[in-house]
């Protein structure tokens, strides 16, 4: 079992990056900020713009660590990766499936029953701690949910599944607000919004979910998937659709369960936010630092893979995803089983 | 006529005598984990400090040395080897392999059929006979003579030919959880349970939209 699911995140800007022996080490106009043996590292992600020796960029590559940058708001810039892993039949395999209309109908329903019902598990979690007078609210958001996953399995075709992705979608976000308590109520959310989010939660959302897609990319390219070539979200240059597939099913129980249970705690206050004068908003670097540890932590939380019927961690989840997509690929199982969240 | 483009790698043997599923998972997949014990493997192979051995007279010893046998299209890197002078040899010298292993011996069968493939491509590439090598078990720093002996180089050769049925096949093999996966570093990515028929998605798909109860 690999233990190396650690990510070290550099958030500071004009840090040198080099090798020393085995470990990684981090400065900052001479002086050191970090050390950390490469065996314990799964990836390493820049989020400020940061300086890599080519010889630690070597040894990353050879050791499989997923080496990435990012701008300041957590919008991606680059992946460096080795040779393409996997076998190049496999890539095979998933672009002939990605022209077969039934199986990519198969898969992509496959996801989005992943979606829902671990977004319907989430709300029914915190149904579960909620006030009396909050429980009818989520307990008809999980009815909706049930309705279209239902709905789901007579989809007939791509359309009708992202036609419900898109409805179920609007029904669980409208419920955000009641997931809110005590000093959290600060925050407002009034639907999901992007590019660029206009609320500090949407920021925190797509701030985790960046990340996320980046960890799913890693571990598709990882089993040697294409991580552009997807089923629910079709081809379009420049995104890497397959790895939003693979994101659907882990939104709710990775990133929106930590965003919630951030603020709820308190760890992160409207204060925390700044806006832009378009309206745009940030997480401040405090905030970005919360959240990245907070992140890194909920990927060393074991969880029970129902499919797989073992133990794992969140940070070992996408891996896991992208092998069991590779054997459906291969026609190794009968059909994409979603994680499940209990 | 081109020659044919399969080569099986050295390192690939001991893999296929520890499971037939882990070598094809690495070579014909391409999967690897770095883990503990990969990570220490790797780091004794870089740092290959044999107490004692490059002192004798004209013995040379060289590291890191590229290997190939084309009749066997085996090809690869020997930790170390050293070359014995030996008046029987034509060349004045003999090849000795010596191979690097860390304490925890997965397999000493897959070790000395590992060896002994070194041995066969440095009788190729040098065309004199090479008898004998050694193990060295790092953790015990200890020294362990191997003889290439007839039943070796035909458990070796077996092997050759096995490693390249599966990389002509571009399958990987199904085989039954057993005590041994624990050692394993592909353990996590193995997935022996789907393999084995087990699991069948359309069940895990038909619970996921069960309704649920409040």
């Amino acid at each position: 079992m690999t233990t190396a699911l650690n990510t070290l995140f550099i958030t500071l800007e004009g840090a040198r990056l080099n090798k020393e022996g085995e470990r990684v080490v981090v400065t900052l106009h001479d002086e050191k900020k970090a050390e950390v043996p490469l065996r314990h590292l799964r990836s390493v992600v820049c989020l400020a713009r940061a300086w890599m020796t080519p010889e630690l960029l070597e040894s990353c590559v050879e050791a499989g660590i997923h080496v990435s940058f990012f701008g300041m708001t957590g919008r991606f810039l680059v992946r460096v990766e080795g040779l393409p892993g996997g076998n190049v039949l496999l890539r095979r395999a998933q672009f002939r499936v990605a022209d077969d209309g039934a199986r990519t109908l198969e898969i992509a329903r496959a996801v989005v029953v992943g979606k829902l019902g671990n977004a319907r598990q989430f709300l029914m979690h915190a149904r579960r701690d909620a006030v009396e007078e909050r429980k009818p609210v989520l307990e008809e958001a999980v009815r909706r949910l049930s309705g279209h996953l239902r709905a789901l399995e007579r989809a007939e075709d791509l359309e009708q599944v992202r036609g419900l992705e898109g409805i179920a979608a609007r029904d669980y976000f409208e419920v955000f607000p009641s997931l809110l308590k005590g000093e959290a109520r600060r925050f407002t959310f009034d639907g999901r919004n992007r590019r660029p989010p206009r609320d500090p939660l949407n920021a925190l959302l797509s701030f985790g979910y960046a990340l996320l897609a980046q960890e799913c990319a890693g571990a598709l390219a990882g089993v040697g998937l294409d991580p552009a070539v997807g089923f629910l979200h079709e081809d379009r240059p420049g995104r890497l659709s397959l790895a939003l597939d693979l994101m659907e099913e882990l939104r709710a129980p990775v990133v929106d369960r930590l965003v919630f249970s951030l603020v709820n705690r308190g760890q992160l206050k409207p204060e925390d936010f700044k806006t832009e004068a378009a309206g745009g908003v940030l997480l401040r670097d405090e905030a970005r630092k919360a959240f990245l540890v907070a992140y890194q932590g909920a990927k060393q939380v074991e969880v029970q893979h129902v499919f797989l019927g073992q133990q794992t961690s969140w940070g070992l989840v996408p891996h896991l995803q992208a092998l069991l997509l590779a054997r459906v690929l291969r026609g190794e199982l009968d059909g994409y089983p979603p994680f499940a969240v209990r | 006529m081109e020659p044919r483009e399969t080569w099986v790698a050295l390192s690939a043997l001991q893999h296929l005598l520890f499971c037939e599923r882990q070598a094809a998972l690495i070579h014909v997949e391409r999967l690897w984990v770095e883990d503990v014990n990969t990570a220490q493997g790797r780091l004794l192979h870089e740092r290959v400090d044999l107490p004692g051995h490059d002192a004798r007279p004209g013995r040379r010893v060289e590291r890191a040395v590229r290997l190939g046998c084309q009749r066997l299209r085996l090809t690869g890197r020997a930790d170390l080897v050293e070359y014995h002078p030996d008046g029987t040899s034509p060349t004045g010298w003999r090849p000795f392999p010596v191979e690097v292993k860390r304490a925890r011996r997965k397999s000493e069968e897959a070790d000395r059929v590992q060896l002994c493939a070194q041995a066969l491509c440095l009788e190729e590439m040098h065309g004199v006979d090479v008898p004998e090598g050694a193990l060295f078990h790092g953790a015990e720093h200890r020294r362990q003579a191997v003889r290439f002996d007839a039943r070796l180089r035909t458990l070796t050769e077996d092997a050759v030919a096995r490693m390249h049925e599966l990389l002509a096949r571009c399958q990987v093999p199904a085989v039954p959880r057993a005590p041994k996966c624990e050692k394993c570093s592909l353990e996590s990515m193995c997935l022996p349970q789907v393999t084995a028929g087990q699991r069948r998605a359309s069940d895990h798909l038909r619970r996921m939209v069960e309704p649920v109860e409040f």
